[in-house]
């Protein structure tokens, strides 16, 4: 698999997620934010975690407007996988790839720790390694976590089976982390190719570092 | 020269996480006839157009950037 990883300035998981991919056995290419076409061939392209300008005005609102995005829309739109972690998320949200909003945690913390997750659907790309109401331990770490969507939505949301994941605890409970909408940590996009989550896949590869829960998720996309 | 002054603040009904905080802080400073406080920001911008272009374009520049109106309403005064 070919995968692309976006970099703008203040993105700081770059190298984290290429080392996920590479170490599962795929080529990866770094991409900059001005430039205006993906690698040739690309399967997957990610939208890492970190700080995109700052995050001065809203986390992840100046970057969608980089020249790349415009190429990653039209890749999106094309039935091709995009995948965004944490910032990468919110850039998402904020170029309406994805539907909702990351607002500030409600506890106004950073909040950086294992977090369970329960998989919620797993008929996507995403999650088909993993299995319906599996536990997860995955690390979050963010200040603007907290997912809004309105009722109506939701609603819709749900319906499509496009809510991924949940915080909960060990048994698969709801818990509230960061105030998000109905403990929402992770949705996609009504066509299925285009996936946001705040939790970090990357960094749970290696039981040495806590969890290999990431592995399955990133590995979803091979099949 | 024309000013705008834009009022960004989080939709009725989305919880403001910082205007909750400054609400209990004051609650417990002893100021017990609050009843509500939001926080928002506010963006002066000075134009270099007449005030009705000013307008349009300013209200395109919320809801293009300046706003998130998934979450966020805005006012927009034209000075």
């Amino acid at each position: 698999m070919k995968v692309a990883v976006l970099r703008f300035p203040g993105t700081n998981c770059e190298f984290d997620t290429q080392y996920a991919f590479e170490k599962l056995g795929h080529e990866t290419a770094l991409v900059w934010h001005e430039d205006e076409t993906l690698p040739e061939a690309t399967d997957l392209v990610v939208v890492p975690g970190g700080f995109s300008y700052g995050d001065y005005l809203r986390s992840g609102s100046i970057a969608r407007f980089s020249p790349v995005m415009k190429a990653v829309k039209a890749y999106a739109d094309n039935g091709g996988k995009v995948l965004g972690i944490c910032n990468g998320f919110q850039i998402l949200t904020e170029a309406g790839m994805l539907p909702g909003a990351l607002k500030r945690n409600n506890n106004l913390h950073f909040i950086s720790k294992y977090q369970n997750l329960c998989v919620v659907n797993n008929d996507n790309a995403f999650l088909n390694q993993c299995e319906k109401d599996e536990v997860l331990n995955i690390p979050i770490a963010h200040a603007d976590g907290n997912y809004y969507i309105d009722d109506e939505r939701l609603e819709k949301l749900e319906a499509n089976g496009q809510v991924l994941l949940r915080y909960s605890d060990a048994e698969g409970n709801r818990v509230v982390v960061n105030g998000s909408v109905t403990s929402i940590a992770g949705v996609c996009n009504a066509s299925k190719n285009v996936f946001g989550l705040m939790p970090h896949p990357e960094r749970a590869l290696e039981a040495i570092l806590g969890s290999e829960d990431g592995i399955r998720m990133l590995k979803g996309f091979e099949a | 020269m024309t000013t705008a002054i834009i009022n960004v603040f989080l939709k009725e009904g989305v919880l403001d996480p910082q205007g909750k905080a400054a609400h209990h802080a004051l609650d417990s400073l002893g100021f017990k006839g609050v009843k509500d406080v939001r926080i928002g920001k506010q963006i002066v911008l000075q134009l270099d157009v007449d005030k009705e272009k000013a307008e349009a374009e300013v209200k395109e520049m919320c809801e293009t950037l300046l706003a998130n109106t998934v979450i966020e309403d805005y006012t927009i005064e034209i000075k």
